[in-house]
């Protein structure tokens, strides 16, 4: 039976983890590239143009991973987690199933359009398809946090007596507190990632000296996406998600913070420390004081509840584990921040395509939205266990009854070899289109 | 309620096997009959802008049995674990096949993704032939040994076979010889489809040959066709149950055999378009056939233990199908207008899309 879970949880954590490195870009992306063709659209200047055809064929090769890699998420409800699905289905069917009908539709018929319609539909409906497969792939965003969102704060449903949640409320699924301030956050972090990557590019360029037209025009496209939507994911939209853990989930809270005691008088504010949750403390922490009470409560001296408040059996599963994801996320965000905002003050000046370090800098940076993205869903996942439904289904009760280890292993063997190979082609053939970069001829 | 959400999803899924259906046996064809470098565009080139949004509809309609019949969905997608990963695999191989192979130009790496497509194509048809022969022979829910469930009623496993290739062994495996040769039916069925909607959405040199090519396999699938009805029998002991009770449910038999028999016609047709139109006709009957005649089960149970599961049993709640009818049918317009626009713009031969080509 343990088996079975951890076999279970270690397919989804690869499987999820894999996909969603795709979406980010894709939902990020499609946005920039929206702006190109509205630049384009307005200005009637080819290089705008051009940028959003040269972005829409990494948007392409990005989609194309982020579908092949989807499918597998739905069914894995079904394969893995048959009892979960059995018991909540009427309700994350509800939006899960919405996705398929409002935003896959959505986005892959225009997609086709948006691709090869070019010449067919001419500028003005182009850019209409553009900003459906927007549209859509934002849809999708949206849902899939309304499904997250109900598990991590459970509304709008009654338990019946065979056990099966069932839904009594539709409009609540929407209004869940839990749902916007997780979806802007969200959203946010994937312009971030598309913001550094066109950064990235850009700035790999212009290191080169080549097509360094292009290069200006992405570094400076990512540095102003890219300060903005740094600064939003931190302040206002991360402290609304915050406050919702420390409302609703209070030990995850302790968790993610490295709170193991209460503190009188407030809390202090952990940045460097590896918890050890044997003996209940932090070795070699570094901490400033009360700043936590603070940012939390707006109040130096508010108490914060710490680890040892609640009983264990609702402690979070991993809870160094919990701890790092936050703490990760939550430095590299501080590192996108500061980044973005030198690169922005020389961008103003006038000086950031001569600024060799800045340049040097983003083009490095490249990988890290990709972890701020990726440890930033750990913390909400990692924070939810060792509850499927939080507080109302655990997630040693949800998994299928009849799948046993030996089977979950070996498709989870399969799966990681067949992403490898997905991740090896995908890095060879972005690498190959990143190399040719964009064609400055007209548009046929 | 129940029975709304229930042709909803049957409609969705033959949606799906007629639109995805044309992709997989256009990979057959390119796999088995694409020669030169030009069939091979021209098959692509049909297919291209739409094969990624005839996916949706599997991804929808998993979604929606996940959301309208919820014990079903945790039921069937447990018990057929294996099978079920597989045809993920399948199909991301399909996809990157199709999407990958024009990235780079070379003999070797075109080579590799035409035969990822094509085989994986024919793998996915016989994989989708072989599920539908499970469903109706059904299955041993609750796990039933000497008479005691091993699991939950509703709850199986299925390896993907056993030693006896037997669908009669009281501890079933997904492939026996029905359920196989309902996956050649699948493979035959959609090699003629994929073909007809190459011949219509293209003027490749090939489509003279593809015409004798459906014209050959039409006979082999009307055999086959006789075949599995005598053998269903052998299965289901009242195949014609739901048939005698309900004498309109007849239309779906005779639009199936339209079909078939209209296909004998392939070779004087004026407008390239009637294939496609006899050949969806014919899964169309088969389908809506097969499905008539288990109502109102959805996974019958092989045992006399468990009863088998019907679309009333395995329900969501009342209030949720109710409220999902109304966003259903707003999405279902929304989605109803994309089809329009999509094939629209694409309408006509699409030799000159390029695909593949960006």
């Amino acid at each position: 039976m343990e088996d079975m879970l951890f076999y279970d949880r270690m397919q989804f954590a690869f499987t999820i983890t894999f996909h969603y490195l795709f979406p980010q870009l894709t939902m990020g992306l499609s946005l920039i590239i929206v702006y190109f063709k509205w630049k384009f659209l307005r200005t009637k200047i080819d290089k705008y143009n051009e940028a959003a055809k040269f972005w829409m064929k990494i948007f392409a090769l990005n989609f194309a991973m982020g579908v092949v890699t989807g499918i597998p998420m739905e069914f894995q409800f079904g394969t893995n987690w048959a009892k979960f699905s059995e018991l909540t289905g009427g309700i994350i069917g509800q939006t899960l199933a919405m996705e398929g009908m409002f935003s896959f539709f959505l986005e892959s018929s225009f997609l086709g359009l948006f691709l090869f319609g070019e010449k067919l539909m001419g500028q003005k409906l182009h850019f209409l398809t553009g900003f459906l497969v927007f549209l859509g792939s934002w849809a999708s965003g949206y849902l899939i946090i309304a499904t997250h969102s109900w598990m991590q704060h459970p509304v709008g449903f009654e338990i019946l007596e065979n056990g099966k949640f069932v839904l009594n409320n539709f409009g609540a699924l929407f209004s869940n507190p839990w749902l916007l301030p997780s979806y802007l956050h969200n959203q946010l972090a994937s312009v971030i990632t598309a913001s550094f990557v066109i950064a990235a590019i850009g700035a790999f360029y212009l290191l080169n000296n080549k097509h360094s037209d292009f290069g200006r025009l992405f570094v400076k496209t990512g540095v102003i996406f890219g300060l903005i939507s740094s600064v939003l994911v931190a302040f206002p939209t991360g402290d609304w998600a915050a406050k919702n853990v420390v409302k609703h989930q209070p030990v995850t809270f302790a968790a993610m913070e490295g709170i193991f005691e209460s503190e009188d008088g407030g809390s202090e504010i952990v940045l460097v420390g590896q918890p050890d949750v044997v003996n209940k403390k932090l070795d070699n922490k570094i901490a400033v004081p009360n700043v936590l009470s603070f940012l939390t409560y707006q109040r130096w001296d508010a108490q914060i509840k710490g680890l040892n408040e609640f009983d264990e059996s609702v402690y979070p599963t991993n809870i160094p584990g919990l701890y790092y994801s936050y703490h990760i996320m939550v430095g590299l965000g501080t590192i996108f921040i500061g980044l973005m905002l030198l690169a922005s003050i020389q961008l103003f000046r006038k000086k950031l395509y001569k600024t060799k370090w800045i340049l040097w800098s983003l083009m490095f940076m490249l990988p890290f939205p990709y972890i701020a993205n990726t440890t930033g869903w750990y913390t909400a996942e990692l924070g939810r266990q060792p509850w499927l439904v939080y507080d109302l289904l655990r997630t040693a009760d949800g998994i299928s009854p009849t799948v046993s280890s030996g089977n979950t292993l070996f498709t989870l063997l399969g799966f990681i070899g067949l992403y490898l190979l997905l991740g090896l082609l995908f890095l060879m053939l972005a690498g190959k289109i990143i190399s040719k970069g964009p064609e400055t001829t007209q548009q046929i | 309620m129940e029975i709304f959400w229930y042709i909803v999803l049957m409609t969705m899924l033959t949606i799906y096997v007629i639109l995805d259906g044309y992709d997989f046996g256009a990979g057959i064809i390119h796999l088995f009959f694409a020669k030169t470098e030009k069939d091979k565009k021209a098959i692509t080139s049909a297919i291209g802008p739409f094969w990624d949004a005839n996916e949706v509809w599997l991804i929808a309609s998993g979604g929606v049995l996940f959301f309208a019949f919820p014990t079903l969905y945790a039921s069937s997608f447990s018990g057929f674990y294996l099978p079920l990963i597989m045809i993920l695999w399948l199909l991301i191989f399909r996809a990157i096949g199709l999407e990958l192979r024009g990235q780079i130009h070379n003999k070797m790496w075109e080579t590799i993704w035409d035969k990822a497509f094509g085989i994986s194509s024919l793998l996915l048809a016989l994989f989708f032939g072989i599920a539908l022969g499970n469903v109706v022979r059904g299955v041993n829910l609750g796990m039933v040994t000497d008479g005691v469930s091993a699991q939950e009623p509703h709850y199986f496993f299925l390896p993907l076979w056993n030693s006896t290739f037997s669908p009669h062994a009281e501890h079933l495996g997904i492939i026996d010889w029905f359920t196989l040769l309902l996956g050649v039916v699948g493979v035959v069925a959609l090699t003629i489809h994929g073909a007809n909607w190459i011949i219509f959405k293209t003027n490749s040199d090939l489509n003279q040959k593809l015409k004798k090519v459906v014209f050959n396999l039409n006979i082999v699938l009307l055999a086959l066709v006789i075949i599995s009805l005598l053998l269903w029998h052998n299965i289901e002991p009242k195949p014609f149950h739901n048939f005698m009770e309900h004498p309109w449910v007849w239309i779906f038999p005779i639009i199936a055999f339209t079909g078939l028999f209209g296909l004998f016609k392939v070779k004087s047709f004026k407008k390239d378009g009637m294939g496609f139109l006899f050949s969806s006709l014919f899964l169309l009957g088969g389908l809506t056939s097969t499905v008539a005649s288990i109502f109102p089960k959805v996974l019958p149970s092989t045992n006399d233990v468990n009863p088998s599961l019907t679309l009333y049993n395995v329900a969501a709640h009342e209030y949720g199908l109710s409220v999902g009818v109304y966003w259903f049918i707003i999405a279902a317009v929304l989605v109803g207008v994309y089809m329009f626009v999509q094939y629209r713009v694409f309408k006509g031969k699409m030799d000159d899309v390029g695909y593949g080509e960006h």
